[in-house]
């Protein structure tokens, strides 16, 4: 069984690495968000350090959504869906493969990218350090709520935009907690722990949902 | 084996076909005919278990294939009218990761000798979106090789093949029905069999 998770998994890297060009255009599209508010904004440390956490993190979410719509879609075109749904191997497995290349190639790569980010807003060191946790928490759960809206609007006209109506809303609390972690570092270190448990915790329940919900709504949409 | 009880199925509002029964054993080839539009395809993933039937159920050793889930599954082998290749993959890439998830054995030598006996050799490492229509269906089909799976559904599978790869495919079907394995196509080309028997049903009536 974990034979064929890594082999869903690996495949995935493998295509992203035939075709860099998508994967690159996600980071870039978060590291150019994120840079624009600096600019527009002007360079004042008082108000980049106010903006930072939460800009880094609607960047973080917008970035994480771009790319969730080709998640499921690409196999639908050329019938690796279908084949995927036929096989005897559980599908809550195969899609959570799929959820771990998604993370892998627009989540991790945040997490790493966090301090140039955060040496923009003048965040200080224990600040970066509790973003880079806290992103480190959030966006796999952005992977994994994002997953359900993927198969869900899968071979619909329109998908994308109906996709961010209803994910972006879902995405609420990991927004909340994970840009309140960060700015709650700036004044007292130890008082992120209770977000830093909260974002585990709404990583653990979408870990064990997620993949569920994903796969039952794939067999809806292949219909 | 394969059992089909009073089926109907819809797309949209429009009846395709209602009250369908039959039931096949093994060694048989299953040829669905009908024109197009008649719910060839339709039947086909329904008997796959993509599609609901909207009345009836299709049963598996006497069993609901609903109930049996994967169990079905580990016993079928589809091929639709999407090949269900990764472009950007090689053919042997397409080809192992095909036969792993399968359940069936996908070490180098035998993937590579199953592309070379569809016709392939000399392709094995080239990305599939650089090969022709047919040199991608073949790839495909070299799953038929692999398979160990007693009942294969396939949805047109001779178009955009040339005659050695039809002569090919054809040899495999009969070879799958005298092996004992039971084969449920659409196609408009006729099967020779060697051994096993073989049934029609049409569609569109």
């Amino acid at each position: 069984m974990l034979k064929v998770f890594w082999s869903v998994l690996h495949r995935d890297l493998l295509l992203a690495m035939r075709r860099r060009t998508d994967v690159l255009t996600t980071l870039f599209f978060f590291l150019i968000v994120v840079s624009l508010f600096p600019l527009g904004v002007g360079t004042e440390t008082a108000v980049l350090r106010t903006l930072g956490p939460g800009v880094v993190w609607v960047a973080a979410l917008l970035a994480s959504m771009l790319a969730l719509e080709r998640l499921f879609a690409a196999d639908f075109e050329d019938g690796t869906l279908e084949q995927l749904l036929l096989t005897d191997q559980p599908l809550v497995l195969l899609v959570l493969a799929k959820i771990t290349a998604h993370w892998l190639l627009t989540g991790l790569p945040l997490v790493l990218m966090a301090p140039l980010v955060g040496m923009q807003y003048h965040l200080t060191d224990p600040a970066i350090g509790i973003m880079m946790a806290a992103l480190l928490l959030g966006t796999p759960v952005l992977s994994l709520i994002g997953a359900i809206g993927a198969a869900l609007t899968l071979g619909l006209r329109g998908g994308g935009i109906l996709l961010s109506l209803l994910i972006l809303p879902l995405y609420i609390p990991v927004l909340v907690y994970g840009a309140g972690a960060v700015e709650l570092a700036a004044v007292e270190l130890t008082a992120t722990r209770p977000y830093l448990m909260l974002l585990a915790a709404f990583l653990l329940s979408s870990l064990i949902l997620a993949p569920l919900a994903s796969a039952a709504a794939l067999r809806i949409s292949i219909e | 084996m394969l059992q089909v009880a009073q089926l109907e199925c819809r797309r949209g509002d429009r009846l395709l076909f209602s009250g369908l029964d039959f039931e096949v054993g093994p060694g048989t080839l299953l040829h669905v005919r009908g024109r197009n539009g008649s719910g060839k395809t339709t039947l086909l993933r329904t008997l796959c278990g993509l599609y609901t039937a909207d009345h009836g159920e299709v049963h598996w050793r006497g069993e609901s294939i609903r109930a049996l889930g994967e169990d079905y599954r580990r016993d079928l082998l589809y091929f639709g009218h999407l090949n269900g290749i990764k472009g950007d993959l090689t053919g042997v890439e397409n080809l192992r990761l095909a036969a792993t998830l399968d359940g069936d054995k996908a070490d180098t030598r035998t993937v590579w000798a199953a592309l070379a006996r569809i016709g392939l050799a000399g392709f094995e490492d080239i990305p599939t979106r650089m090969l022709s229509q047919g040199q991608k269906k073949r790839t495909a089909l070299a799953r038929l090789i692999l398979s160990r799976a007693p009942l294969w559904i396939l949805d047109e599978p001779f178009t955009a093949l040339d005659t050695d790869a039809v002569d090919l495919l054809q040899q495999l079907i009969a070879d799958q029905v005298a092996n004992g394995g039971l084969v449920v196509l659409t196609t408009h080309q006729e099967v020779p069999l060697t051994s096993g028997q073989a049934c029609h049903l049409d569609l569109g009536r």
